[in-house]
């Protein structure tokens, strides 16, 4: 009987890791921006990252549930560390550079997890944001990271000795997109595994979980620990991408942006952060252009009309893209979120 | 050594009245709100405006500041804040960051971005020596001022009815309406007050903590710090807590200033390892 019940289970999971036409599509028109917008292409570099970033940040409140107000702190080590050892010459191909500092990042995201899983959801908001600040105390203070000033004299090398990194950004945003789209498969593999169905019954119920035979504790420290290691990445690669590393990689803005980033683009489903990630930078770029010094009025009422509307409501607009997540979600709740089939255009 | 302790305590008692309001609409309503910083730069604001815009008496222009930051505070509880109650606090800490950034970008816009100066009576600046210590003379006011308030606090809290509901609302906010107790009231109440003590802290504090658009995030941390170091179930947790963080941070960055704020960040995860609900608090079951 048990093995029927675990054939089924793995069934259902396959099931849900496969290909849906929707993500092809997405995944081809992020191929086909490259032919279709070089101009842009400094931009969409940066709207790859901000997705990693996202998705890094999903994997932890989509996914596992745990609300961070310091996620830039990972974000931010990876990308002094990568500014660092490009600087030094320690690591010189880019690549590598970028794994150093994920791995970097990750040890950071082990050491703090347990930190983080003191306490419920208001510890939890605190120990992030103090590691952040700490880490940004850090980063001003030290001389080997230029403090206020920022990281600076930052040479690249070219990818693996072959693409040397261009003015207009046609290496970076290819080099950004093939490290979102290998480490995006990555993550899928992971939420689409038992371990990630884990981790979603620890987000729905960590008693419950506990009480079936879930090692919450363990499980919440790996996907952390996960979760800084993408965090990390990104950050690398702004650095990498930018030749630059600055304060304001630690800052609590940056924590707040991916918050917001991934809540515009809806949780748990992967995609949320990339799209959001897109989205937001459409939107920064038109309100930036009406009041530059005043964008963040306008981040502030974005965040408080969401809340006030509702998540859901909010996000289903667009989530055409979302209806094959929401189909999962349902099969997994078993309908007790009833998808509001949403007709509106999208703007 | 004295007047590092003497500008702490003052620095301290200051941290209190800005975050006590804080203390009690987190214990009341397990509400997480990020953007009390916002209230009290607003007094600051408005203490700048009255005095040096206006000519107003510095004195004169204190419970006005209380009064117009109250006024806010109560306005928006009762507008937006009201929605948001029952969210989890993803949404809260969602809604009140995007307060505190419009906040941030309005008061840039309205008042310009340069740090602001209230101009504070001439008898009250300098120092005087008492037996050896520098007494900064708008610091002893901040005591005064503060510890009054404080033993107000107490007061209110321990002996009044009002005080009663509200302990009582606080405990068991469901037994508490069961009783009879207009738990929402009390709450907008305190919401205001909180508020309201939030935006005297800011204008007495402006020129000790300085005041610039960024105030409500520079001092989100702190606030913070205080409350889940304190804890929210009393009123002399989150005091110690402040005399603790005021002392701490005034020596820190007088004895150890190449590490600046650190080693107050440093504190605070410490303890939070160690007590993670609060330095001071009892262990409530919820």
């Amino acid at each position: 009987m048990p093995h029927a019940s675990i054939d089924k289970a793995a069934a259902r999971l396959r099931a849900q890791a496969r290909w849906r036409p929707l993500e092809i599509a997405f995944w081809l028109a992020a191929v086909a921006s490259y032919f279709l917008m070089p101009s842009w292409h400094l931009i969409l570099a940066e709207v790859a990252i901000l997705g990693l970033f996202a998705l890094s940040l999903d994997l932890l409140l989509g996914y596992a549930g745990i609300v961070s107000l310091g996620h830039a702190a990972f974000f931010g080590f990876g990308a002094y560390v990568a500014g660092l050892i490009a600087k030094y010459g320690l690591v010189t191909e880019p690549v590598l550079a970028l794994v150093v500092s994920g791995i970097a990042a990750a040890l950071v995201g082990f050491v703090t997890s347990f930190l983080v899983l003191r306490g419920a959801d208001l510890t939890r908001l605190m120990v992030t944001l103090g590691v952040a600040l700490v880490l940004r105390e850090i980063a001003n203070r030290l001389a080997i990271t230029g403090g206020a000033d920022g990281l600076q004299g930052i040479t690249i090398g070219p990818i693996f000795g072959v693409f040397p990194f261009d003015i207009a950004g046609h290496t970076a945003y290819v080099y950004s997109l093939v490290v979102l789209f290998v480490l995006f498969l990555l993550a899928r593999r992971i939420v689409h595994s038992p371990f990630g169905l884990s981790l979603r019954s620890i987000k729905g119920n960590s008693l419950r979980a506990a009480a079936i035979g879930i090692p919450v504790n363990r499980r919440l420290i790996a996907v952390y620990t996960i979760g800084a290691a993408y965090a990390g990445v990104a950050g690398a690669l702004l650095t990498q991408t930018t030749q630059f590393a600055s304060l304001s990689v630690l800052d609590f803005e940056r924590s707040a942006d991916v918050l917001l980033i991934l809540i515009i683009g809806g949780t748990g489903y992967l995609y949320g952060g990339l799209v959001g990630a897109i989205l937001f930078k459409l939107m920064q770029d038109w309100l930036a252009n009406l009041t530059p010094q005043y964008w963040m009025f306008w981040i502030g009422l974005i965040l408080v009309l969401i809340v006030v509307i509702g998540r859901e409501r909010m996000t289903g607009w667009w989530l055409n893209f979302a209806a094959t997540a929401r189909e999962l979600g349902r099969r997994l709740i078993g309908g007790r979120r009833l998808a509001s089939s949403s007709t509106q255009d999208p703007r | 050594m004295l007047t590092i302790l003497f500008d702490g305590i003052a620095y301290g008692m200051l941290l209190f009245v800005l975050a006590c309001g804080l203390a009690v609409t987190l214990g009341l309503m397990n509400f997480v709100n990020l953007a009390h910083g916002a209230f009290a730069m607003a007094g600051g604001y408005i203490t700048v405006v009255l005095v040096n815009r206006l000519g107003l008496p510095f004195f004169a222009a204190l419970p006005l500041a209380f009064l117009a930051s109250a006024l806010l505070g109560l306005l928006l509880e009762r507008t937006v804040y009201v929605h948001v109650y029952s969210r989890g606090h993803l949404e809260q800490v969602l809604f009140t960051i995007g307060l505190v950034f419009m906040a941030v970008a309005a008061v840039d816009y309205v008042m310009g971005s340069q740090q602001q100066f209230v101009a504070i009576p001439s008898y009250l600046q300098g120092q005087f020596n008492f037996f050896g210590i520098g007494v900064g003379r708008y610091r002893l006011l901040i005591i005064v001022i503060c510890g009054l308030l404080t033993v107000a606090l107490q007061f209110t809290l321990a002996r009044t009815r009002f005080g009663s509901r509200l302990r009582a609302a606080v405990d068991d906010a469901r037994v508490a309406r069961g009783l009879g107790i207009n738990v929402n009231a009390v709450f907008a109440v305190t919401f205001a007050f909180g508020s309201g003590l939030a935006g005297l802290g800011g204008a007495l504090g402006a020129e000790i903590l300085g005041l610039d658009p960024n105030f409500p995030l520079k001092f989100m941390i702190y606030f913070l710090i205080v409350v889940t170091v304190g804890g929210t179930s009393s009123i002399t947790g989150p005091f110690l807590a402040s005399l603790l963080l005021g002392i701490g941070d005034v020596a820190g960055k007088y004895y150890m200033p190449q590490f600046g704020s650190f080693v107050i960040y440093t504190i605070m995860i410490v303890v939070l390892i160690w007590r993670p609900q609060g330095l001071f608090a009892r262990a409530v079951a919820r």
